[in-house]
Formats: C-alpha cells, structure tokens, sequence
C-alpha cells in the first residue's frame, strides 16, 4: 500500500488552480523528489498530501486512509512534516524541540529520541543551547531532528537541504536516505537538481501545477523536461561521485 | 534559575507582599493594635485587618494571577510578546458591559456593573473562540482583535457622548482607571467560577502553546488536537480576563510584563512559562495595590494608573535586556 496518495488532486487559490490534477503514489522505501521552478506548486503538493490544504478536486491517501478522515494523532502516526517555514516562537533548548516530534511519548523517551537524533544530525553538543542563540543552519538541523525523532513510516520534508552549509546539506540527505532503507517513504522538495539526482530514487517535475515527467533522476530531469519546466539548456554526465548536471539559462 | 526555584522564589514573594498587604495601609497599626485586632474580633483593628485589607489584598493577587496567566497563554498562543488580556478586544468587550450599566443606573444594585462586564467580555471570548477554531494563523486572529477593540472602544466613547449626567461620567471613568479598594469577599467569590474554569482552560491549552513554537502548520500535523487547543487557550485567556475587569476594572501592563520577567526562568518554554506568570502578576498587582495606598496624593491612586506607571518603564527595561536574545 503506498504510504501516500494523490489522485487527480486539484487545489484552488481564489479562481487560480495552483495544483492541476496531479496524481502520485509514493511507497515505503522510497525517496522521492519534487522539483520545479518558483511557483510550481511543490509547497502546495505537499501541504495538499497532507490534508493541510484543501482539494476542490480529488482525493488525498495516507496509507490508503483518505486524510481528511484522519484524527490528530492517527495523521501524526502516518506522517511527519518538516514546513519550509522555520521561524521559531521562542527560544526553547534544541532538546526540547526535536522533543516535540514524539507528542505521543513519555517524557523520558522523547527526551532520550530527541538526543539521539540530535547526535545525528551533528548537534549533540548544543543540546542545551536556545534555538534563538543559534544559527539558521543549526537551527534548521534542530528541526530536521524533531522530523526524525517522529520514527513515521513518512516523512515529507520541504527544502529540507535549504539554508545549509555544502556538508549539512549531504548529511540531512543522506539521513532521509537512512530512514528510506528502515522502510519509511521519504517525500522532500529540492531546488538543487544534481542533490536531486544524488539522493531521490524518483523525481517528480513539476511545471505550472501540473506534472510534467515522474521517474528516475536522470530520465525525468531530460534535457526537454529541462528546456520544457526550467528554461534550461541542460545535459547530464556521468562521474564517478554521481552525475552532474551542466546547464545554462535559455536564450530567448 | 531552576523552574522549581523560579516558581519557590515568586511564591514566597507572593506570601510576604500579602503579610504587607494586611500591615500597610492609609490607618496605620501601632503593634497594640495589631495583637488587638488578632485577639479581639470585635475591635477596629480587626475590622480594618481583615474586613477591608484581607479581602482588598486577596482581590490585588487574584486579578494579578489572572491577568499574568492570561498575558502568557495570550503571548504563546500569538507566539507574539507584545500580546496581552487587553490585545484581542476582551478587556474592552468587559470595558463596554461596565460603562453600559453604569449609565444605565445600576450602581446600586450589587454585582449588576460586574455581571454586565463579564458577560460583554464572555460575549467577545466566544465570538474570539468560533474565530480561532475557524482561522489557524495567528495574524488573522490579532487582526480580528484590533478591529474588537477598536469597535468596542468607538461604542464605550457612544456611551460616553449620550450621557446627561457627569456623575455617571466620573462613575464610568472612575471605573475604568481600576482599582481593587473596598472589594469585599461576595465580589471575589462571584468571579471565583469564571477564574477555576478559565485557568482549567488554560492548563489544558499548555501543550498546544509549546507546539505552537514549531508555527502553525508543524503544530496542526504534530498529532495534537490543535483547533480544540486553541479554541481552549482563547476561551481560557477571556475568562480569565473578563472576571478580572469584572472585579478590577481596566489594569494594564500586569499581563504584558508577567511574563517577560520569568520568561528566561522557565527556559523560554511557554507551557512552563504559565505557573510562574501567574505568580509574578500576583506579585506585580499586588505591589502595585500597596503603592497605590501609600503614595500619598489627596486622591487614592487608582491601580491602573499605578501600573501603567510603574509598568510601562519596568516593562521598556525588561524589552532592552530581552532585545538581545530575541534578536538570536
């Protein structure tokens, strides 16, 4: 069963469609890649898979659960969340806040989750410090392990590689990756296309809120589907760290 | 600061500023006197003791309690620390019901400028609860709330342009600056169910306001029941401010500043941050009920006054040293 679903998934902003019919299923143990330009709709894809936008078309599936039947807690047990958004309220310890990825655990357990996913993500160190008094990237790590400490067979990040360091960034990929091969679905938004193809067993163009191609990296990133979603004069090469994407801005 | 140690520390401060509260007052005791007013049940000591400085103080400490509790829950819930009781129409809304009875010649009766003030501001609590049940982001609510306030505001200056008399004129703005002088016990009592409910309401909203930190959308995937979270610290922050305007009138800045003075000690966390707001507004309140007596002016000072007085530089103090952290 797909850990989620999209079938013909329409979501309307006042008389404008920003998501067109979009269908996509994802499955446990899998990474999958939304890219597109600015404005294609990769935000709302995923806000709309999660039930926190509403359809005017179409259905939305969590483990093959339409989500708008889902309570609260059934929806937090099926996915986690990780918003683009990462302005935090108040200045709370890092370990409080991985912390809340485990609203359903004891005290000392989401404690000892949140410690260990902190270590993970490279901030064992900083455990006790505010979130205020850190930096942005520090802060985004912070937040990529309150994703974590949820253990949810899924998680959906949006940029989750976003305001990070060359180094961060391959690190928080390659922990969606290793929760991937423990079985969870891994859902996230890139803009860097090469980390794209690096990390994403799939990827998902999106152009215009609508879904231009759906496959492999490589072939779904193809010089049309470039031209066609990016305004991109692109080509892949094989090397031996992966293949890389050379490319140019389209003259007009 | 440990939160036990925060919480020990205001509540001992709590304890000595209501030992104040009964031995400070415009009739000073001589230590005869005060003996006299514990042995004597029948003397004027005891009267003054415990008939007018009992009841003035444990009014002074409740509405303190009340308006730093709702001032927190306010403040996490708008993930905002400018919010206060005030922000969101609900002490206006109580503000309106006053003014209203008043001008309609119901000092006499007991309880009825109360009763009026409560039920305006309960009115506006459950229009502010429909309201954030129905809308997530914070903004949209606190745009709500200037819109209220300025309402409620436009219809108390109504009341004031269509009415004959200056005696109801000096009764409503008499009303209005606050004051917690001559309360007795009935009127504490009257608003004790508003004050239990409301602080049940807002223990139970705790858990929403720390995940709110994480912003709306993370909070409503976070398996919480956001909406009933949020609709609980709303109705919980009214209440709690309805019946302290019910039984104080308007007093600023108690809420604003409670929570900022104990935010650092409870770690910033605004689930923790609720106890210890609670106890520094009983503090504040109370601190600034004695100096309302003891100050001496020909006219009692009124409360409101006093803490927006005091409150309003204490409180540009605290956002200097906070500025830094904020800023992160």
């Amino acid at each position: 069963m797909s850990a989620l679903a999209l079938v013909g998934a329409t979501v309307r902003r006042g008389a404008r469609a920003v998501l067109t019919r979009v269908s996509l299923a994802v499955e446990p143990g899998q990474v999958v890649g939304v890219v597109g330009p600015n404005g294609a709709g990769k935000t709302t894809l995923l806000r709309a898979a999660l039930g926190l936008a509403h359809l005017s078309e179409g259905r939305a599936e969590l483990a093959g659960r339409e989500v708008s039947g889902l309570s609260d807690p059934e929806r937090a047990r099926l996915a986690a969340y990780l918003p683009q958004e990462r302005h935090l309220g108040w200045n709370m310890t890092a370990w409080r806040i991985a912390s809340l990825g485990a609203f359903d655990k004891p005290p000392a357990l989401a404690r000892e989750r949140a410690l260990a996913a902190l270590a993970r993500v490279g901030l064992a160190d900083l455990a006790d410090r505010g979130v205020l008094e850190m930096s942005g990237g520090e802060r985004a790590r912070v937040l990529l392990a309150r994703l974590l400490v949820a253990e949810a067979p899924l998680l959906v990040a949006d940029e989750p590689a976003a305001g990070l360091d060359p180094d961060a960034q391959l690190l928080a990929l390659d922990l969606l990756r290793e929760e991937a091969a423990r079985g969870a679905a891994v859902v996230l938004t890139l803009h860097d296309l090469a980390l794209a193809a690096r990390t994403c067993d799939r990827v998902v163009v999106l152009a215009h809120g609508s879904v231009a191609a759906d496959g492999p990296p490589v072939e779904a990133l193809s010089s049309a589907i470039l031209a066609q979603a990016f305004d991109l004069d692109g080509s892949w090469h094989e090397t031996a760290a992966g293949p890389v994407l050379v490319s140019r801005r389209q003259r007009s | 600061m440990r939160p036990w140690a925060l919480n020990l520390l205001l509540s001992l401060a709590v304890v000595a500023l209501a030992a104040a509260g009964l031995l400070l007052g415009e009739t000073p005791l001589s230590h005869a006197q005060l003996a006299q007013a514990f042995a004597d049940p029948a003397s004027g000591a005891h009267e003054v003791l415990f008939a007018i400085r009992l009841p003035r103080t444990a009014a002074a400490l409740v509405v303190g309690a009340a308006l730093g509790l709702a001032g927190a829950v306010m403040q996490g819930l708008l993930r905002n620390p400018l919010a206060d009781p005030g922000v969101l129409g609900v002490s206006g809304g109580a503000g309106l019901g006053a003014a209203l009875a008043i001008s309609l010649g119901l000092v006499g009766s007991a309880g009825a400028i109360e009763g009026a003030a409560l039920a305006a501001a309960l009115a506006v609590g459950a229009l502010l609860t429909w309201l954030a049940a129905r809308f997530r982001e914070p903004e949209t609510l606190i745009l709500f709330g200037v819109a209220f306030s300025a309402f409620l505001g436009a219809l108390t200056s109504l009341v004031f342009n269509f009415s004959a008399s200056p005696v109801t004129l000096a009764e409503v703005f008499a009303w209005l600056l606050g004051s917690v002088a001559n309360r007795d016990w009935a009127d504490i009592g009257r608003e004790l169910p508003a004050l239990i409910i409301g602080g049940g309401l807002c223990a139970y909203a705790a858990r929403g306001l720390v995940m709110l930190t994480l912003g709306e959308e993370a909070a409503a995937l976070s398996g919480l029941p956001m909406t009933r979270l949020r609709a609980a610290a709303v109705a919980g922050a009214s209440l709690l401010t309805g019946a302290s305007v019910a039984m104080a009138g308007i007093v600023g800045f108690v809420g604003l500043a409670a929570p900022h003075l104990v935010r650092a000690g409870a770690g910033g966390d605004p689930g923790r941050i609720l106890v210890p707001s609670a106890l520094a507004g009983a503090v504040l309140l109370a601190a600034a009920d004695i100096a309302a007596r003891l100050i001496p002016t020909d006219q009692e000072l009124k409360l409101g006054v006093v803490t927006a007085l005091f409150g309003a530089p204490l409180f540009a103090l605290i956002a200097w040293r906070a500025a830094r952290s904020w800023r992160g």
